[in-house]
């Protein structure tokens, strides 16, 4: 592809991207001649530079359009069908282009459908002049045409002409200020050059979308605001690939950061010859970097130009009446921050239009204009940006909310009502929460503000809701206005130094072993901070760098508190240096997949240090680390999330004869299609090569069979290297739900079956389908629950989460601990658990070991029974168990065996007490 | 020998490699390959991290990350002679755009090395190895194991913690 067609690619995408912006608002405003005038230049363009191109199609499309479109210049009036036309024009346009980059050629195909369907509107109507005639064809060659927003003198003149005089600018007197109108006359007449050369690029077309964020009542403003945009200031802009600026971008960072270098050497020297003119490169320097930073930034104006066209849509296919108002388009931000607003954006602008606004109908009968409006506002804040999204519709329905928070476990009824109603709107961020069911019925969908809060979150971001019932409903966002370079506090945690987001910190607390103590609960480390509890995390244990020593760090050092969503921790470090501005360098691709960092930097004195990810940390420390319930909002989710009766997350597929089975998403490693020619067979057994390695394929279920054309859909369960494909019919979906398992009757691949969505749906048991695909995948733990409760040990997560609904179907409560450690901690602490079963096989201590520590300890601890889990049952192993009492021995995937195991213990048990 | 020769570069009669060597092997690496070579400083480790990422550092600017080849061959890391263990020399490789440090013993001098001297990887060597080497050159009084620049970086992120 040329250089030629790529410009003209990507300025015509841009161009009619405005078109359509322009367009709805010439909808609602026919008689703005201004807008018409630009959307007939922007089209004009396309048409030329495409007969310049030699692109058939695409000219003849354009120019049926532009006739449509030179008729309503010349007072045909405009239909909402005529723009729907024009806008379906568009569309076809747009998918031609995108061809036309895919391959270079424009693709075949007619549009006649369209061009005629132009033509009879063009010529349907009567109108004053015939429809060819005012078609200006400029006299300049097309080449120059190229320049977008360039306009023939003669263009202009006419649009001069037709546009409402004075008059009209009095009538907009009040609203804003005309100044401009008269300058634009004046250099029409004394200097053609200076009238001609028109904002353009994508810093202009942004400029003209600003223009309709003052659109909010009367035609008058629009028009004025129009006026003004068109007769701004001459813009020079010039087009840069997006990778010199970010390459330009790193040179200066580095620049920076050798700046620094330079800075840390001249304080440590007497001589002060050089540092004056090292003083001035620091300024040039930063100065630079302040330059190359403006260029990264992009008005938001450009996120928001499709919202117009969405909002339209949206109103037509909803029946609602929907205005929509923009407010500060201008306000400029990072790129990247952009690229990730987008759509997050246009979701809750969907959501506001969708679930926000009522019905006409609704609208007049609640006595409000029945005209709904959507606002859209951005503007500076400090070191953010904020937006906000509001609607003038119903409010979010509070008292619903409570009961699906309740319905769905995330709080319990009392917490509900205490919250306040900010609180409660929140739970519409979390995910499952269907907005669709709680607020309206419109649309059904699940997932959305859940994938908004996220998408924001990652970026540093927050968003915060304000609803009051019939007057609307407002998100705010906030978001950092660049990602490139942030403050970061520098701390010293073990014997490494890490910079921890300004963003993220609230306040710093000195501990040491005085009155600023930090305590424990159950081995958790809290801090009393103003009355209140603070968990907290030692940033060296939570990067796994000590775990003896926690326990003396603690004594002394400093405490960052820190807050992530409605997360308040504590971070635990041992010093903290001095604040910077640091220049976020991304992880390397081998190092992304730890939570715990967001980047890394090279401070002035020339070292690399990591950036502590706090939405990582708040993660950890959330789920983390077992016990630590002392959360001191007391969230009711994070305490659910413990609780043996928690909701789990469920991957449903359908397996066999069409039935519905699930299995636990927290063991399900990835989910897969692959192609079916890639399945091979070895001694009769399927396998495919995967990531490097064979993994066989264990069908779900008897009656399925591995296809042998098309994609198959596979579950992937790994642990450790080995890794398993389950072969499922079609994967349905991830439902959350309490699990209420019924035990299944005697088949070893079921654990039981349960009520999914109102389907009745099987939970498969994996333990039953490992061994299919290795002999030998026993080592990990099992657990088991027994009388009330029980304490399940094993190193492997893994195998943990198989046996706990295992267990949990038996009727036992269940806790793990995922080492002899831990083990004996919550053994020491929760006099609840009757039962242990532990793996006997772990790393470090073994399960031996913990049953001797167990046997030597307090009574209570010596009598508890046990029950070992193994992967062979060798007769030395028999030895050991008997020689330190455990009760019963069971193979790993023996899950029958288990559950026999447990209830005779509790026979005993009951014996005994009676 | 078709197989493990497929992946060396057969074409030119030929071919230049960097060699380095880790405990007593001498290694190569195919020249085109190297952008630096370099004495690794105040690298900065990084927790959690997979165990063959000894640690980010600064070159000249870029933060590059630090792989160790003794420990990608499944070797011991060096008894650290002097009290520093830092590595002694590191070897600058790109892949998809990222800079790599491949930290190793020491570096030796670049070699030209004809395809009369290639041998392929002897089928009884660590499976570990076998993944890592494309072919052995026959050099006076040792050999010489060339390493797959791309399989040495081809790690994977999740993998080999336990290493």
């Amino acid at each position: 592809m040329d250089d030629l067609l790529r410009e003209f690619l990507t300025e015509s995408g841009e161009h009619l991207d405005t078109v359509d912006a322009e367009l709805v608002r010439f909808e609602q405003d026919p008689n703005n001649q201004t807008i018409l005038r630009n959307i007939f230049r922007l089209v004009h363009t396309i048409k030329g530079t495409c007969g310049f191109l030699g692109l058939p199609r695409l000219e003849a499309l354009a120019h049926a359009a532009e006739t449509l479109m030179g008729r309503f210049r010349d007072g045909l009036p405009a239909t909402s069908e005529s723009v729907t036309v024009i806008l379906s024009t568009l569309d076809r346009l747009k998918a031609i282009l995108a061809d036309l980059e895919a391959t270079g050629t424009e693709p075949a195909g007619s549009d006649d459908d369209l061009i005629s369907e132009l033509e009879r509107m063009a010529t349907a109507e009567p109108a004053a002049t015939p429809a060819p005639a005012p078609e200006p064809v400029l006299p300049e060659p097309v080449s120059r045409e190229l320049k977008p927003g360039e306009v023939s003198l003669d263009d202009l003149e006419a649009a001069f002409l037709a546009a409402p005089g004075p008059s009209e600018a009095d009538f907009a007197a009040p609203v804003a200020a005309p100044v401009e109108a008269p300058k634009a006359e004046a250099p029409k007449t004394e200097s053609p050059k200076a009238a001609a050369p028109k904002p353009a690029t994508p810093r202009a077309e942004a400029a003209e979308v600003d223009s309709t964020k003052a659109e909010p009542a009367g035609d008058a403003e629009a028009v004025v605001a129009t006026e003004t945009t068109a007769t701004g200031s001459k813009i020079q802009t010039i087009r840069v690939n997006v990778d010199t600026l970010e390459h330009l971008m790193t040179m200066v960072s580095e620049l920076v950061l050798t700046r620094n270098q330079l800075l840390e050497i001249a304080r440590r020297h007497e001589d002060s010859s050089y540092k004056v003119p090292l003083q001035r490169l620091s300024h040039v320097t930063a100065e630079l970097q302040e330059g190359v930073m403006k260029t990264r930034m992009q008005p938001i104006g450009s996120a928001w130009q499709k919202l117009p066209r969405v909002v339209r849509d949206l109103s037509a296919e909803l029946g609602k009446q929907i205005d929509l108002v923009m407010v500060g388009a201008e306000t400029e931000l990072d790129r990247q921050v952009l690229e990730v607003i987008k759509d997050p954006l246009t979701h809750m602008v969907r959501n506001s239009a969708d679930h926000g606004l009522e019905s006409t109908a609704g609208r007049v009968a609640a006595g409000k204009p029945a005209r709904g409006t959507i606002r859209l506002a951005a503007y500076h804040e400090g070191g953010t940006i904020t937006i906000e999204i509001a609607d003038d519709g119903k409010g979010l329905d509070l008292a619903a909310i409570r009961k699906k928070a309740v319905e769905r476990g995330l709080a319990a009824q009392a917490d509900v009502e205490r919250m306040t109603d900010a609180q409660v709107a929140k739970f519409i961020f979390d995910a499952g929460f269907s907005t669709a069911a709680a607020v309206t019925s419109v649309s059904g969908r699940g997932v959305g503000m859940d994938v908004v809060k996220t998408n924001i979150e990652t970026i540093g971001g927050i968003i915060d809701i304000a609803t009051t019932a019939g007057r609307g409903t407002t998100f705010t966002i906030k978001i950092p206005l660049t990602l490139a370079i942030v403050a970061a506090l520098i701390v010293r945690a073990g014997e490494h130094r890490f910079a921890l987001p300004q963003v993220a910190v609230l306040e710093l607390v000195r501990v040491d072993a005085g009155a600023q103590r930090v305590e424990r609960i159950n081995g958790s480390p809290v801090l009393r901070l103003r009355e209140r509890l603070l968990p907290i995390v030692s940033l060296t244990g939570l990067l796994g760098q000590s775990d003896g020593q926690g326990a003396e760090t603690e004594q002394a050092g400093f405490v960052v508190v820190a807050q992530v969503g409605r997360e308040r921790f504590g971070i635990l470090v041992d010093e903290v240096f001095h604040t910077e501005e640091i220049v976020v360098k991304p992880m390397s691709a081998k190092l992304r997949h730890i939570p715990m960092f967001a980047g890394n930097t090279i401070l002035g004195d020339g070292a690399v240090v990591l950036i502590v990810d706090p939405n990582g940390v708040a993660r950890q420390v959330a789920q983390g680390i077992q016990g630590s319930n002392s959360h001191a909002d007391a969230d009711a989710e994070s305490e659910a999330a413990e609780m043996g009766d928690a909701k789990t997350t469920l991957l449903v597929f359908k397996g066999g004869q069409g039935s519905f089975k699930a299995v636990p998403l927290s063991l399900v490693t990835r989910l897969e299609e692959i192609e079916c020619d890639k399945v091979e067979w070895l001694g009769g057994r399927p396998l495919i090569q995967y990531r490097g390695r064979l993994m066989p394929l264990v069908p779900a279920d008897s009656a399925i069979t591995i296809r042998s054309e098309g994609t198959q859909a596979l579950v992937v369960f790994s642990d450790g290297e080995r890794a398993m494909g389950l072969v499922v019919d079609e994967i349905v979906d991830i439902v959350e739900e309490r699990l209420d398992i019924e035990i299944a009757a005697d088949r070893s691949d079921l654990i039981g079956s349960a009520v999914l969505r109102g389907r009745a749906t099987d939970i498969i048991n994996i333990a039953h389908f490992l061994p299919l695909a290795y002999d030998d995948w026993a080592r990990g733990p099992k657990k088991a629950e027994q009388v009330s409760t029980l304490l399940l040990v094993d190193d492997s997560a893994f195998f943990r989460d198989m046996l706990s609904p295992v267990l949990k179907a038996a009727g036992y409560q269940v806790v793990t601990a995922a080492s002899a450690e831990a083990a004996l901690t919550i053994l020491q602490s929760d006099v609840r658990i009757e039962v242990v079963v532990t793996d006997l096989e772990m790393p470090g201590r073994s399960g031996f070991d913990l049953v001797a520590a167990m046997r030597s300890a307090e009574p209570r601890l010596a009598g508890l029974p046990v029950i070992g889990l193994t992967g062979t049952v060798g007769a030395d192993a028999v030895e050991r168990a008997r020689a330190l009492a455990i009760s019963d021995l069971v193979a790993k995937f023996d899950r029958s065996g288990l559950i026999a195991a447990l209830a005779e213990i509790s026979a005993t048990n009951v014996s005994q007490a009676a | 020998m078709q197989a493990a020769n497929a992946n060396g570069a057969e074409t030119g009669p030929t071919d230049e490699y960097v060699t380095v060597y880790v405990a007593d092997t001498l290694f190569g690496l195919a020249i085109e390959r190297v952008h630096d070579v370099f004495v690794p400083s105040g690298v900065t480790p990084v927790p959690l991290a997979p165990s063959e990422i000894v640690g980010l550092l600064n070159l000249r600017g870029r933060v590059v990350t630090a792989v160790c080849l003794r420990r990608r061959l499944g070797l011991p890391d060096a008894v650290a002679q002097d009290d520093k263990a830092s590595p002694k020399m590191a070897i600058g490789l790109e892949q998809t755009g990222e800079t790599f440090a491949l930290v190793v013993d020491g570096v030796g001098e670049v070699l030209k090395l004809g395809a009369d001297s290639r041998e392929a990887v002897p089928i009884n060597l660590d499976p570990r190895w076998r993944n890592l080497a494309t072919c052995v050159h026959r050099l006076d009084g040792r050999l010489l194991v060339i390493l797959d620049v791309d399989a040495l970086l081809g790690f994977s992120a999740a993998g080999a913690k336990a290493a």
